[in-house]
């Protein structure tokens, strides 16, 4: 029988309970612990906001508003709403036929989908650019037609979408594995068709799981570093995004406007931490209230 | 060795896990903790081998205080419900893994060891599982191998949790047996916990029966059976029919059915009272030749194996509360029951008790 | 003929599929064979010879030791970070609990700007460390710093939820037989755990090998001593050289797929060595 004891860890009586270390060796762990979260979490994530105000509110402000500023703003927003949807469907369609199928070659789909996690950023970029650079593949072909996509934003997006494209599939796969098809199965045999199972059975089923990827896969879409800045040719007001916008400020030694900026995406970090925690707590207290019944 | 449990109490937030317990548990016996889940009986078995702590109240051991000793310190041997074998060692690993942990000037050396283990797997009949992993291994001889590695730390008690809870029937009939033929051999204190009243009465030389928190009964296994101390042990032990009823001037009530006693109790007040009779301890008759049955009807008839179920219906009891009733089969026979028969019934052994649980000692009565 | 899929009375499996594999090639196995074709063009020597110039190598080198070193770290810290949160009750549990996934949330440019900030000479840290002769900031020891932080996560995430399925009943089974709190850990918890924490090194070292964002604001990116491979491939992307840079490319990619065959291995035999009889 587990008894949750809040705080302090001392135990009630004098005698040491059998599966618990010396009261010492608890308080020492978890100081080591504390110490080392302190060192490489709590203090990086704590200065960017130091930074960014340092010089003042009107510094920030100014930072933040500056026309540059905004339009990388406004273009990492609107990446983010074309990658995001684009790997939410990408997702469905992945889970739907890993989860609700038996084929032969499954296990290789699902590597292969994991595939751009272990690939480099730079790497990440650099293959748009082999395909569709002046260069690449179809390089002569877009310039006579005077289509750009690299050093454009058609490969900003690309990219973005490359590096998170498993984001909300590996979300849903073991999710709708564990589901299994018994209540798509009844509904079918009910009669409803298969938009009808997929809206009214299967959609309600996997709606925080498809919401705890989409919120995962936009933190990393509106953050993504690297592959974008190979793609993006770094045109201030036009191809920007913002973590690039903060690189270029950082470089020219403009640093309350860099952490100005870098404070956004760290807000954007902490908002989308608070909203996986919250998701994880709302699933915890379904899954206990199923377990209950 | 001796075990002596004194004022007992353990409470988990509101839960009272334990309530002022008391126990003696002798030298070289095989004790049963019986009782339904929730009673408190695996918190004591924990607290006996220092797994749980206690708000208050002691554990001796051989006349000495244990309460405030670890458990690596007192030398108890534990088997639990679930064997909590180590699933990355082996067989002969799990036995060795007591002996191997010990500080090195009490560690026996490599080769000790080895017969050590090989002697314990031996014991239990498994030694050719010797090098196979728990995976490996079905429930029955999981068991088999939880208890061997209890057994190499030389226990000076053998606590088990639930033994066979976890087998299915046929197998744990078997280790009953089996666990009751060691510990003959081995004669090492013994206590084990069970839900099962069969068990407890088929392997342990007492029953100790409780039921939230407290201890309601301790004896023999015929003890317990046959002399319940409360409704509670009559109704967790067995099968048994309960009739509410009224006492007074020495007749007990039970609507309109008058039972008359010998014996005069000194109230002359009304009280209420129950009345417990198991279902073999009633006679069923066919014809009432000295008026002293009950008049019933047969509802049910169920005849599975050696002995016959029935249950009856009073004539005159209006709610047709079923009384359950068992016979042997040549009883059943002889008598060539079916369906809606007219019947009496004669009930053999009637133990009262009043609604505050005590009892009041009638058993000679006549009707 | 051999059907692909086995029976199934559910409806749109060819366009699930088909839709998955068409969006696959084209942003994932297309791009991605681009690599592979355009190194093809070079010769074996031509190739050979790129990926194996000094400057190249040092960066292999660099790029390799502050990966094994940060991941190693990890694996030691990870696993502390883990152990405190599954066993121990303390105020802000949960927030801290939450805070550690901030390196997969925190966009890499704004990590590696604020552990710059923090290990200069003048900041936070930096200060403390300069004057005993330890420079970290634009030094191979700041990329180290960056890879680490990138890297937390893993291990945490990956040993947590073994830990927490351990049963009670093996420890107390281990306490009964007479193991104190040391030996039940080694001889029976670390076995349960090691396969999980070998899974979370190799996820934390296949990350930091990859890492872009946040080293190059950190490492000074001096060529020979604090240049990682992926900024190479930038470097040599800006020169014009795109076949340095593919060749190079080629190099990370078959270094990636090795380790991500090693991960899957590891979490098979995690799965199976946690999976309880």
């Amino acid at each position: 029988m587990m008894v949750t004891s809040t705080f302090p860890v001392l135990p009630q009586t004098s005698i040491q309970r059998a599966t618990q270390e010396p009261n010492w060796v608890r308080w020492l762990l978890i100081a080591l612990a504390f110490a080392f979260l302190t060192l490489f979490l709590f203090i990086p994530l704590i200065s960017v906001f130091y930074e960014a105000f340092k010089k003042g509110a009107d510094v920030y402000l100014a930072a933040i508003t500056d026309p540059d500023a905004l339009s990388a703003i406004k273009l990492t927003l609107t990446v983010a709403a074309i990658a995001v949807p684009l790997n939410l469907v990408f997702g469905v369609a992945a889970a739907w036929a890993i989860a609700k199928f038996e084929f032969r070659g499954k296990n290789l789909l699902i590597t292969l989908i994991d595939l751009p996690f272990s690939v480099s950023p730079v790497v990440s970029g650099l293959i748009y650019v082999l395909v569709f650079g002046l260069q690449g593949w179809f390089g002569s072909w877009l310039a006579e037609h005077d289509m750009k996509i690299i050093f454009a934003v058609p490969g900003i997006v690309l990219a973005t979408v490359f590096v998170t494209v498993p984001f909300i599939a590996r979300e849903l796969i073991p999710l709708m594995q564990a589901q299994g098809t018994e209540e798509e199965e009844a509904a079918v045999v009910l009669g409803a068709s298969g938009w009808q199972t997929f809206y009214k059975v299967t959609l309600p089923n996997i709606k925080w799981g498809l919401l705890y990827g989409a919120i995962l896969c936009n933190a990393r879409a509106m953050g993504e570093f690297g592959a974008v800045s190979v793609v993006s040719g770094h045109i201030r007001g036009s191809t920007n995004t913002m973590p690039l916008h903060v690189e270029i400020l950082y470089n020219e030694y403009n640093f309350a406007a860099a952490f100005a900026v870098a404070s956004l995406l760290a807000l954007l970090a902490l908002i989308t931490l608070v909203l996986k925690t919250l998701i994880e707590i709302h699933n915890k207290k379904n899954l206990k209230e199923r377990g209950e019944k | 060795m001796s075990i002596e449990v004194l004022n007992l109490s353990r409470k988990f937030g509101n839960f009272t896990a334990l309530q002022d317990v008391n126990l003696q548990v002798n030298a070289g016996e095989l004790l049963a903790l019986l009782g339904p889940s929730g009673s408190g009986k695996t918190t004591l078995l924990r607290v006996i081998a220092g797994l749980e702590t206690v708000d208050n109240g002691q554990v001796l051991f051989h006349g000495e205080d244990a309460t405030d000793q670890h458990v690596r310190e007192r030398q108890v041997g534990f088997v639990f419900q679930h064997y909590a074998l180590f699933r990355n060692m082996t067989i002969f690993e799990n036995v060795a893994f007591g002996l191997r942990v010990r500080p090195k000037e009490f560690r026996p050396s490599d080769k000790e060891i080895q017969s050590r283990v090989i002697k314990l797997l031996q014991l239990v009949q498994l030694d050719w599982l010797a090098h196979r992993y728990p995976h490996q291994l079905s429930g029955g001889q999981r068991q088999r191998i939880a208890l061997a590695r209890a057994l190499a730390v030389e226990p000076r008690v053998l606590l088990l949790d639930e033994p066979f809870g976890a087998l299915d029937a046929k197998v744990r009939k078997e280790l009953r047996s089996w666990l009751r033929r060691l510990h003959d051999e081995m004669h090492i204190t013994s206590i084990f916990v069970t839900h099962d009243q069969e068990e407890a009465l088929e392997v342990a030389d007492r029953v100790v029966v409780m039921n939230e928190g407290k201890i309601e009964q301790i004896g023999t296994p015929d003890e317990v059976y046959e002399h319940p101390a409360s409704p509670f042990v009559y109704e967790f032990l067995g099968n048994v029919n309960s009739f509410h009823g009224r006492l007074y001037h020495g007749r007990l009530w039970i609507d309109d059915l008058e039972i008359k006693t010998h014996r005069h109790l000194a109230n002359d007040e009304e009280t209420a009272a129950i009345a417990y009779i198991r279902p073999h301890e009633i006679e069923v008759l066919k014809a009432d030749d000295d008026e002293t049955g009950i008049a019933a009807k047969v509802s049910q008839v169920t005849a599975l194996g050696p002995i016959v179920r029935l249950e009856v219906t009073r004539s005159n009891d209006r709610e047709k509360t079923p009384v359950r009733v068992e016979i042997s089969k040549e009883q059943f026979r002889e008598l060539q029951l079916v369906k809606n028969d007219a019947v009496f019934i004669k009930p053999k052994r009637i133990n009262l008790f009043s609604p505050s649980k005590e009892k009041i000692h009638i058993s000679d009565f006549v009707i | 003929m051999i059907t692909l899929k086995q029976h199934s009375i559910l409806p749109g499996f060819n366009l699930a599929l088909g839709f998955t594999l068409v969006y696959l090639s084209l942003i994932v196995l297309i791009p991605l064979s681009a690599a592979f074709l355009r190194t093809a063009e070079l010769t074996w020597p031509e190739f050979w010879s790129i990926v194996t110039t000094p400057r190249v190598v040092a960066s292999y080198r660099l790029t390799f030791g502050a990966s094994l070193a940060a991941a190693t770290v990890n694996v030691v810290f990870g696993l502390l970070v883990a152990w405190v949160l599954v066993r121990y009750h303390f105020p802000g549990k949960k927030i801290v609990d939450a805070l550690v996934d901030l390196p997969f949330a925190l966009p890499t440019a704004v990590a590696g700007i604020a552990l710059t900030a923090l290990y200069a000479g003048n900041g936070w840290i930096g200060q403390f460390l300069e004057p005993l002769g330890i420079k970290v900031a634009f030094t191979p020891l700041g990329i180290f710093v960056a890879l680490t932080f990138i890297g937390l996560p893993f291990v945490v995430r990956t040993v947590q939820p073994v830990l927490e399925d351990i049963e009670t009943e093996l420890e107390e089974a281990a306490a009964t037989l007479g193991a104190n709190r040391l030996q039940t850990f080694m001889r029976v918890i670390f076995p349960v755990i090691f396969p999980a924490l070998m899974t979370g090194f190799a996820l934390a070292f296949a990350r930091a090998i990859g890492e872009y964002g946040s080293v190059i604001f950190i490492a000074g990116n001096m060529p020979m001593v604090s240049e990682i491979t992926p900024l190479l491939i930038i470097t040599k992307l800006e020169q014009y050289d795109y076949a340095g840079a593919t060749a190079l490319s080629v190099v990370m990619l078959v270094i990636s797929f090795t380790l991500l065959l090693i991960i899957n291995l590891l979490q098979w035999w995690s799965r199976r060595r946690s999976s309880k009889t």
